[in-house]
């Protein structure tokens, strides 16, 4: 059997099971919020254009709009300061080689519970390498938190003093830089720390990351369903003229173990 | 001695609401300008520039010199009762549906002997104080009141009729997060609202004020973004038949000018102050306009909150007055739109507010619990048009003497 007769064939027995990691578009999703003089987050909407009346007596739609970061997102280069002027750095011009590979996930369930501004060091990195082998190259790499099950106000935990939830210190993302993965992703609504800002240098995993050429993923959820290693992801954003990220749906294909 | 009323029953729900009717609505364009004159609580009679005559009721011309040069001027309030009566029968379906109606002649000390709508406490024979009042139709009405106020006298039937006061109603705030929610809903309830429903948007921010709101009596929190389509229509299919005055406060106020300002900021004016008006309506208007004549809390009015320089521009905050602009239009429309269901549309202007938006700029700025008592003294006297603080006052009267130099004065700012 070839390889990819080989996959649909599991697919069709269920050995490989298709895992969502997406959240559902709701225009009560939380966004990341700014400083008040900063240009904001849009937030989701539908209007109704027409649904089975004299708009169109026999279908229903709606127009949409949102920023490129609401909901579960992809982060292009682009996005950040330091990515500007990465060659294909827009979601329109990334190889789509990206969108699917292998998928690493650290699990920092325990450590965000007890720690809400828990931060992923590169000790975490190599104790997972410990116990699982080394990051492959053209990994994703994903944090998982566990911070999905958060609703409301809880999810963003916003305080006088900003964000409080948890992410990737700088030398954890220089630490994943140098084994040459792709993407990095968090449950959260952004792929940093609620205080990077405080971080030097601020928000690594953008500056680092995106200054690198890598990609983000953010509002992920069911990461406690896919394995360690041994998973593959796929991600692919709207293929917008210039984007720099876009909503997406995030898939996991995982193996059933027999 | 007026009775108080008495907090309305729960509704019989197998009995069909009754269908708003209107007292006479035809007036000749002369006669609109008692409507202009009640919409803002003031009393102003047609007076001759030649011979100074004061006339009543308006005419197109003076009736002693027959000139044409007729202006709209305060007038003094006193006057005499001269005669009344308690009318028992109309063939007015209006007035048959809200028998026995006082009504009679008093003579004005302005000078003319008019007809008016007289309130129950006046004696006869005694001194009154008139008032231009809307009536449900929205046409000016002389009403004779009591000289000196008298207990409970705002639920005589004529004026409870007329009127839009917030006690026994209740009442929707659309956004709990702007700066005059916490005093709006305290000086509602202190007003006499039955209730008060404020509209949360993104309970997932930080809401300072909420367990202070959510600590008060007969105040009840509920998701609701003005924004967002689908939070309007799920509020309204939950209240939306109780609602008996809507104040509609969402408004997104930024600086910034046409050229400095940003494309985002005006959308987000536009989407929350003017769209955001019509998801409303479209969603609440249905019920509202047909609870009109619903007893006692009756649906009653629609308040929409404007920034003053909705009258005209600030180039300081140029897409948030543009919006406040198309707002106010929009609002105009939905006047007409209402007036059919008896349902009052007030629009308060309130002037630079003292929030963070408005920081930097010097005083006079409306402080949020004086915004809050124009609102509620504007529904308490059954307004259309108030004007809250010396900045919203100024740019009225100026826009009312010449709309273009206002334009031209208002290049400096408000």
């Amino acid at each position: 059997m070839t390889p990819l007769a080989t996959l649909t064939e599991a697919l069709a027995s269920g050995r490989v099971r298709v895992i969502d990691l997406t959240h559902t578009l709701d225009p009560d999703f939380p966004v990341i919020v700014l400083p008040a003089e900063f240009g904001q987050c849009a937030r989701f909407r539908m209007d109704e254009v027409s649904a089975y009346d004299h708009r169109g007596p026999a279908w229903k739609w709606h127009n949409l709009s949102m920023s490129e970061h609401t909901g579960t997102h992809f982060d292009a280069p682009i996005h950040w300061v330091t990515g500007r002027d990465v060659a294909k750095g827009s979601t329109d011009a990334i190889d789509p080689a990206a969108f699917v590979g292998p998928v690493c996930v650290i699990d920092c369930a325990q450590g965000a519970a007890e720690n809400e501004d828990f931060i992923l060091e590169p000790a975490h990195i190599a104790a997972w390498e410990a116990e699982h082998g080394p990051i492959p190259p053209g990994a994703w790499v994903l944090m998982r938190t566990d911070w999905s099950h958060r609703h409301g106000a809880a999810y963003l935990n916003l305080k006088d003093d900003g964000a409080h939830s948890p992410g990737p210190s700088p030398a954890a993302i220089r630490a994943l830089l140098a084994r040459g993965i792709t993407g990095f992703g968090t449950e959260c609504v952004g792929t940093d720390a609620g205080q990077a800002a405080h971080f030097d240098p601020p928000y690594p995993a953008h500056a680092l990351l995106h200054g690198a050429g890598k990609y983000g993923l953010q509002c992920l959820r069911n990461l406690d369903q896919l394995p360690p290693r041994g998973a593959v992801l796929i991600c692919p954003p709207l293929k917008i003229k210039g984007g720099t990220g876009s909503p997406l749906r995030v898939l996991a294909l995982v193996e059933e173990t027999p | 001695m007026t009775q108080p009323l008495a907090p309305p029953p729960k509704k019989n729900p197998a009995r069909r609401t009754p269908v708003p009717t209107l007292p006479p609505a035809i007036r000749s364009r002369a006669a609109l300008g008692l409507a202009l004159a009640a919409a803002q609580g003031r009393f102003q009679l047609q007076t001759c520039t030649d011979c100074g005559a004061v006339q009543y009721p308006p005419r197109d011309a003076c009736h002693r010199c027959l000139s044409t040069a007729l202006v709209w001027q305060d007038q003094p309030r006193g006057a005499q009762l001269l005669a009344e009566t308690t009318i028992h029968a109309s063939p007015d379906p209006y007035f048959r549906e809200r028998l026995p109606w006082r009504a009679g002649t008093v003579q004005l000390d302005a000078g003319p002997v008019a007809l008016a709508h007289i309130h129950g406490d006046v004696a006869r024979g005694a001194r009154t104080r008139t008032a231009l009042m809307l009536d449900r139709a929205g046409q000016g009405v002389l009403v004779a009141l009591p000289e000196q106020e008298t207990p409970h006298m705002q639920d005589d039937p004529a004026l409870r009729a007329m009127g839009t006061h917030p006690s026994h109603r209740r009442i929707l705030i659309t956004d709990a997060r702007a700066p005059e929610a916490p005093a709006l809903t305290r000086a509602l309830l202190d007003a006499g609202a039955a209730h008060v429903f404020l509209g949360l948007a993104e309970r997932w921010r930080p809401f300072p004020a909420q367990p202070t709101l959510e600590a008060m009596k007969n105040v009840t929190l509920h998701p609701l973004d003005v924004t967002d389509a689908d939070s309007v229509i799920d509020l309204a299919g939950s209240i939306g038949g109780k609602v008996d005055i809507l104040i509609n406060n969402a408004r997104h106020i930024r600086p910034g000018g046409v050229i400095t300002g940003t494309i985002h900021d005006a959308s987000d004016a536009l989407q929350k102050g003017a769209l955001g008006l019509m998801r409303l309506a479209h969603a609440f208007g249905p019920a509202l306009s047909a609870r009109g004549a619903d007893g006692v809390n009756s649906a009653a009015a629609w308040v929409t909150v404007l920034p003053a320089q909705s009258l005209a521009h600030d180039p300081g905050f140029a897409a948030s007055t543009a919006a406040g602009a198309a707002t106010r239009a929009l609002s105009l429309s939905l006047r007409a739109e209402l007036r059919a269901g008896g349902i009052r549309v007030l629009h308060v202007h309130a002037g630079p507010i003292d929030d963070d938006w408005h920081q930097p700029l010097p005083p006079p700025k409306l402080a949020p619990n004086a915004l809050a008592r124009a609102i509620v003294q504007g529904l308490e006297q059954g307004l259309e048009e108030v004007h809250a603080g010396d900045v919203a006052r100024d740019i009225a009267e100026r826009f009312a003497q010449n709309p273009a130099l206002l334009a031209r004065e208002m290049e400096g700012g408000a």
